[in-house]
């Protein structure tokens, strides 16, 4: 079985990756109550940006890694604004059918900007090759994808438990009126919830791009995937959001080396299995709707 | 007085939609097939969606499955077109009797989920069995040969398909009318608004949902054993999650409310598709657009828009 060893790792950077979009996708609901559909299309928005800033404008990775996702969450602040709230106190059927037309928005604008073609995104010379690991090479950028979702998961749990931000954010997700009785400026915190949370997304979108070929259908696989992973998580569960990622990144990474021939149904079979015997989710706390 | 004007308006588009292939060049009875069609799967979603509220986001596999069994059905046995039809419907029938048994349970984000989980495992063994399926490429090169019914109809020209199609459209719509309109319809409608109520006055929201969920996804089973023929097709695309959307966004446009809205919205649909895409290949971005304020300021749709901006300035 030398074949474990690489499918753990390929599972690893699967799962940790889908854990920073996915996560943006669950923030989002957890405070916002809405589900963005358009969640994978900030994801593609994320990566379209870097190929830009990298293969046209010339500027390294590592600032399209810190420019890109700003850039999206600017973009995101424009949809709460003129868009979103009008839709936040409604039923989440609209949440959903909204962003469900920002993401045709989003799709045809990039498909006008970029082409339908496939763009490639090199990775930068540090992480371009590969490194022995346990007797077999494993990409460097394969290791940075973990380091990055790693990072990332102790930086929201930081953010969450120890930071007035994340207290705020969750206290409005919690009561909003009563946060609103607290003075805090509940409007701002949607804004900004809704910011980040495409931030994160746009992370995911710049950390894949050199692993994955950038098409104007990336951002609607993705939004499959982040639905499963928080699904199987539960809705608005934070540790839910790991637990998915990594199960599907399992599915992904075993599924695709040994079992090839149903490899496609596996991440739906798994999501409906969850659901039939956890209607709310593996750590979801109760209906919402 | 309101409501003979309607009548009179029904009925003269019913009279212009049976006149369409006698007017009209092949390129319109092919987008008033099309119409039709994609109607029918419209209003069969709506059942679900529009009257008991739940957002089903895997409609397209019963479509899908329907297409596949007319597919199959002509290929392998070579039976009659309306037997064929049956066969589609009984199919998707079992099919949502199987996931609505497992969805109808879940609230509304879990239940659009699980019918999206449900679709896209249908989507995936079309994709992936290819012995059965002809993959991705679908199936292919099956022929009409006889309506049924002891019925001498040559359906491979497109205006006596187009015909047929209004017929079968026609009655389905009917029997669906009829089913909304009926006591168990009021049922459905008061488990859209309030389904606690529904449960405290004694009635089983469970078995209504699954219901509901069964007659919508046969319905839609027929309308996918009419896009068949009409594609020459049966393909993987059909049960795709972004066709499950097709009538999310119909049922929109035209108005959710409103018996007729979905037909409205796929009429508004394939014509705003076929007038914007000989212009600019942006269809989805107008459409984007089109639906983001449909969802925004009127949540009534095309349909429900006009009728109450109409019953307004006549009263």
């Amino acid at each position: 079985m030398a074949g474990i060893g690489p499918a753990l790792l390929n599972s690893l950077d699967i799962g940790l990756l889908l854990f920073i979009i996915a996560v943006g996708l669950n923030i989002v609901f957890g405070v916002l109550n809405i589900i963005n559909f358009a969640h994978g299309a900030l994801y593609m928005l994320g990566a379209y940006l870097a190929f830009t800033l990298i293969n046209l404008a010339g500027m390294p990775f590592w600032v399209a890694l810190l420019l890109a996702p700003l850039g999206v969450a600017i973009i995101a602040v424009v949809l709460d604004r003129v868009l979103l709230r009008f839709i936040y106190s409604r039923d989440v059927a609209d949440s959903l059918l909204l962003t469900f037309a920002i993401l045709l928005i989003i799709n045809e604008s990039v498909r006008m900007i970029w082409g339908s073609g496939i763009h490639v995104v090199q990775p930068p010379d540090l992480l371009a090759g590969s490194v022995e690991l346990l007797g077999s090479p494993v990409s460097t950028y394969s290791l940075f994808v973990i380091v990055v979702g790693l990072l990332m998961l102790a930086g929201l749990w930081y953010l969450f438990n120890r930071t007035r931000i994340g207290r705020t954010m969750r206290a409005a997700a919690l009561d909003r009126d009563m946060a609103e009785a607290l003075c805090i400026n509940t409007r701002l915190v949607v804004t900004g919830v809704f910011a980040f949370g495409a931030w994160l997304a746009a992370i995911g979108g710049v950390v894949a791009a050199p692993m994955r070929a950038l098409d104007p259908g990336m951002g609607d696989k993705i939004i499959i995937e982040s639905f499963i992973v928080v699904v199987i998580g539960g809705l608005g569960s934070f540790p839910g959001a790991l637990i998915g990622a990594l199960i599907l990144g399992f599915i992904h990474g075993f599924g695709g080396r040994y079992l090839p021939e149903v490899n496609l149904l596996l991440p739906f079979l798994g999501m409906a299995l969850v659901l039939l015997f956890k209607p709310n989710g593996l750590m979801g706390k109760g209906a919402h709707a | 007085m309101k409501t003979k004007i309607l009548m009179v308006l029904l009925a003269l588009v019913i009279v212009a939609l049976v006149a369409v292939p006698w007017v009209a060049s092949y390129f319109f009875i092919f987008i008033a097939t099309e119409i039709l069609i994609l109607g029918l799967f419209a209003a069969s979603f709506n059942v679900i969606f529009g009257y008991t509220g739940m957002l089903s986001f895997g409609h397209a596999a019963f479509f899908g499955i329907g297409s596949y069994a007319t597919a199959l059905v002509l290929i392998h046995l070579e039976w009659p077109f309306l037997a064929c039809l049956l066969v589609s419907m009984g199919v998707s029938a079992v099919l949502a009797l199987i996931i609505g048994f497992l969805s109808v349970r879940l609230n509304e984000v879990y239940f659009a989920m699980l019918t999206l989980a449900f679709g896209m495992m249908v989507f995936a063994i079309a994709y992936q069995w290819r012995s059965v399926t002809n993959g991705s490429d679908g199936l292919a090169g099956f022929i009409l040969k006889d309506f049924g019914l002891g019925l001498d109809l040559t359906l491979g020209n497109p205006s006596v398909y187009y015909h047929v199609v209004l017929a079968i459209v026609g009655i389905a719509a009917v029997v669906l009318y009829i089913i909304c309109r009926s006591s168990f319809g009021m049922v459905l409608k008061a488990i859209r608004q309030n389904p606690e109520r529904v449960s405290f006055a004694g009635l089983n929201v469970r078995s209504y949902r699954l219901a509901a969920f069964v007659i919508g996804g046969t319905f839609a089973g027929l309308a996918g054993g009419l896009i068949a023929p009409f594609l020459r097709v049966a393909s993987p695309e059909l049960l795709h999650w972004s066709m499950s959307a097709e009538p999310v966004l119909m049922s929109i446009l035209g108005g959710t409310g409103y018996f007729l809205g979905p037909f409205v919205g796929s009429a508004l649909f394939v014509l705003l598709e076929t007038v914007i895409t000989s212009y600019t290949e942006s269809w989805m971005l107008v459409l984007g657009i089109i639906l983001a304020l449909m969802v925004v300021f009127f949540r009534k749709g095309l349909l429900g828009t006009v009728l109450d901006w109409w019953l307004e300035i006549k009263k």
